[in-house]
């Protein structure tokens, strides 16, 4: 973990364009955001909302073209990821930031055995020995919950299932004991069994080892369960930042209580009509000049149509990107 | 609608694709995907079908309408014996018995206009002329959302949810008495299933339809089902009016599942006390003896892992399939030979259903 007490990630005015057939999308816009040592920030956003992308973009895991990225600096461990030359950044990524990502199949090399996977990162950055990496590998497996680990190296991925893959990218990702972990939809694809024993696994991970989490995911459940702070996302930025339980509490932004509200409850009274959020995601063919959410907001007015607001404090570590928030506005209305 | 009336009966279904191996393709198995599953659907009722992955919700919906060959078992629906009729009696019955697909991006041919994918049920089952039929066409539209001068476009010119509404809209056409949905909202955006949902909900009050309703979201579930049937391994081993089944899960398979799920309450979720099941779903091709949760099961017992657990009334329409509470009930019996109950499966009971 790094010795300063300052943030282990600080992004600032971090932007992302797409080069698509249909033209060039803005997939972020502006996104600044801190992480404090061994935090979760959850970030909750729909497809399209510029979630993924701004993670991979800070990664240097777009390519480019078709991407542009824009802004910065992305500063981790004293340096800007975004100036970074490819071999230092190399580096960095899987050894102090690991990344465990969607669907496990996918991510895994099908002709490897999972033990030289997990080994790979441990030669290649620490320069561990084979009979240590070997050692390093089975702990690993052992670390993230598979039985019979020393024995389970030589298999494939596809001996092992959903659950147990996912395992496997986990294990891979902390290999180099890395100071920030971005976790990318990692429970999405499996079954809600399965995702409680990932869940509970997580939380026994942050507990031994203390390294910070940007978890990202749609699931609203999953975030009030493992989050500290909580980051919603809509049309390529944040709108939305505060600590777990202030979002669910006392969500401030439009879109960020519409999304709670179409969630139906699995206990206590259940709703005779579920709330709806009208329309459709913006796709961003320019960057935003208002509100990326006022085609949809029950609560828009003029003002919301022509500039795009900047994010407002609204309590502590809690900031809204809301023209209804601005402290101005409510100075006029009061006075 | 006649209160109670079933309109969907399902008999001892079972749905097993066999396993070969070698060249000469010699059957060494069987994947038992859907196992002796009975249940029955009332007339303007949502049954929920829940469970994970491999457990057979799907195949036991596609079985139901024929889409595949069942093993065995009985099917009727609106009166008609599904699994038996020939060709062109089956032919028949198609217009009454649809299906909402879980990915529209796969269920609808990309080639296909709006208007010709949502029309092609007409052709084959109406004597609609060309005009006829795009007025049925614009109606449809009309009926799901859908603007209708979009008639003419293709589907990747639209949302996720906007394709889902054309998915339900061709199933719609021939004006079916039964839908099965699955995994219908599976695919859309947290925002874009809650409108989904409300227009299947208003469908069902306009046209008086009846659901089958196959989803691995036990909040949706809860929301949308009036009965709910939970699976594990091809079987059903739990099925109960939805308050029921939420409020008092009977078999222990059905509590572990409902304590997984997230919610979004920092709270409760600080809170929880959760049943974090060991291990994974064993291989429905090589099913444990017994009972086949017994080798997950929090509370399993010498009894489970070599007798398997018929399916029977443990409250008043709550059926479940779990010796736990075959053991109670012998206790508070104080009789011997409730003990002897045979383990063959049981049909469960036809039962008041509460169209909405």
């Amino acid at each position: 973990m790094s010795a300063a007490a300052g943030p282990v990630l600080d992004v600032r005015n971090l932007s992302v364009a797409l080069r698509t057939r249909a033209g060039l999308v803005h997939a972020v816009n502006n996104l600044s955001f801190a992480l404090q040592p061994g935090e979760l920030l959850g970030v909750v956003g729909e497809s399209g909302s510029g979630k993924s992308v701004s993670m991979m973009a800070l990664l240097g895991l777009l390519p480019s073209p078709p991407a542009r990225v824009s802004g910065g600096p992305v500063m981790f461990g004293g340096a800007d990821l975004l100036s970074l030359p490819p071999r230092d950044l190399q580096a960095v990524r899987g050894r102090r930031i690991g990344f465990v990502f969607q669907d496990p199949m996918t991510s895994l090399n099908p002709v490897f055995p999972v033990g030289f996977q997990i080994m790979e990162p441990l030669r290649q950055h620490l320069g561990l020995s084979a009979e240590a990496a070997r050692n390093r590998a089975a702990e690993l497996l052992d670390l993230v919950g598979i039985p019979d680990a020393r024995r389970r190296l030589g298999d494939y991925p596809h001996q092992f299932s959903g659950g147990m893959r996912q395992r496997v990218m986990i294990a891979i990702a902390l290999a180099c004991e890395p100071e920030l972990l971005i976790a990318d939809e990692p429970t999405t694809a499996l079954d809600v069994t399965i995702q409680a024993q990932i869940l509970e696994l997580v939380r026994d991970l942050r507990r031994k080892l203390g390294m910070a989490i940007i978890w990202i995911t749609h699931d609203l459940g999953v975030i009030a369960g493992i989050a500290d702070r909580v980051m919603v996302m809509y049309g390529g930025q944040i709108v939305e930042m505060a600590p777990v339980t202030e979002v669910f509490a006392n969500p401030r932004h439009p879109y960020a209580r519409a999304l709670l509200g179409t969630v139906p409850a699995l206990r206590g009274a259940r709703a005779a009509r579920l709330r709806v959020i009208e329309g459709q995601p913006p796709i961003l063919r320019a960057p935003p000049a208002a509100c990326p959410f006022a085609a949809r907001c029950a609560e828009a007015h003029d003002r919301c149509r022509v500039a795009n607001p900047a994010r407002h404090a609204v309590g502590p570590g809690h900031d809204v990107a809301c023209h209804l928030a601005d402290p101005a506005r409510l100075e006029v209305a009061h006075g | 609608m006649a209160e109670g009336a079933p309109l969907v009966e399902v008999e001892g279904l079972s749905m097993h694709f066999p396993l070969t191996a070698g060249i000469l393709r010699r059957r060494v198995g069987a994947v038992r995907a859907v196992d002796e599953v009975s249940f029955s659907i009332a007339a303007g009722e949502t049954l929920g079908m829940v469970g994970e992955s491999g457990c057979g919700k799907s195949t036991c919906g596609r079985a139901i309408l024929r889409l595949y060959e069942p093993t065995a078992g009985r099917v009727r629906i609106d009166g008609a014996d599904v699994l038996a009729a020939d060709p062109a009696a089956l032919r028949a019955l198609r217009p009454r018995m649809q299906m909402v697909f879980q990915d529209p991006q796969a269920s609808l041919n990309p080639r296909m206009t709006v208007a010709s994918i949502i029309g092609e049920p007409l052709i084959e089952h109406t004597s609609l002329d060309r005009a006829g039929r795009l007025g049925r066409v614009h109606e449809l539209m009309d009926a799901v959302g859908l603007n209708r001068a979009f008639a003419e476009r293709y589907p990747h010119e639209f949302s996720g949810g906007q394709r889902q509404r054309i998915g339900i809209a061709r199933a719609l056409a021939l004006n079916p008495r039964f839908i099965v949905c699955d995994e219908p909202i599976a695919a859309l955006d947290v925002s874009i299933q809650a409108q989904v949902v409300n227009l299947l909900e208003d469908l069902q009050a306009r046209f008086g339809l009846t659901y089958l309703f196959i989803s691995h979201d036990l909040s949706m579930v809860r929301h949308i089902a009036t009965r709910v049937a939970v699976m594990y391994l091809g079987r059903i081993v739990e099925i109960a009016r939805r308050d029921d089944l939420y409020a008092r899960p009977a078999h222990p398979y059905t509590q572990a599942l409902l304590s997984a799920v997230p919610e979004p309450d920092p709270a409760t979720e600080a809170m929880r006390q959760r049943i974090i099941l060991r291990g994974d779903v064993p291989s429905p091709a090589n099913p444990p003896p017994g009972c086949a949760f017994s080798t997950r099961c929090p509370q399993v017992f010498a009894r489970c892992r070599t007798e398997r657990p018929a399916l029977r009334e443990v409250a008043p329409g709550q059926f479940a399939a779990c010796h736990l509470h075959e053991a109670r009930d012998t206790k508070t019996a104080q009789n011997g030979g409730t003990e002897a109950r045979g383990p063959a499966p049981r049909i469960e009971r036809v039962q008041q259903g509460e169209p909405q």
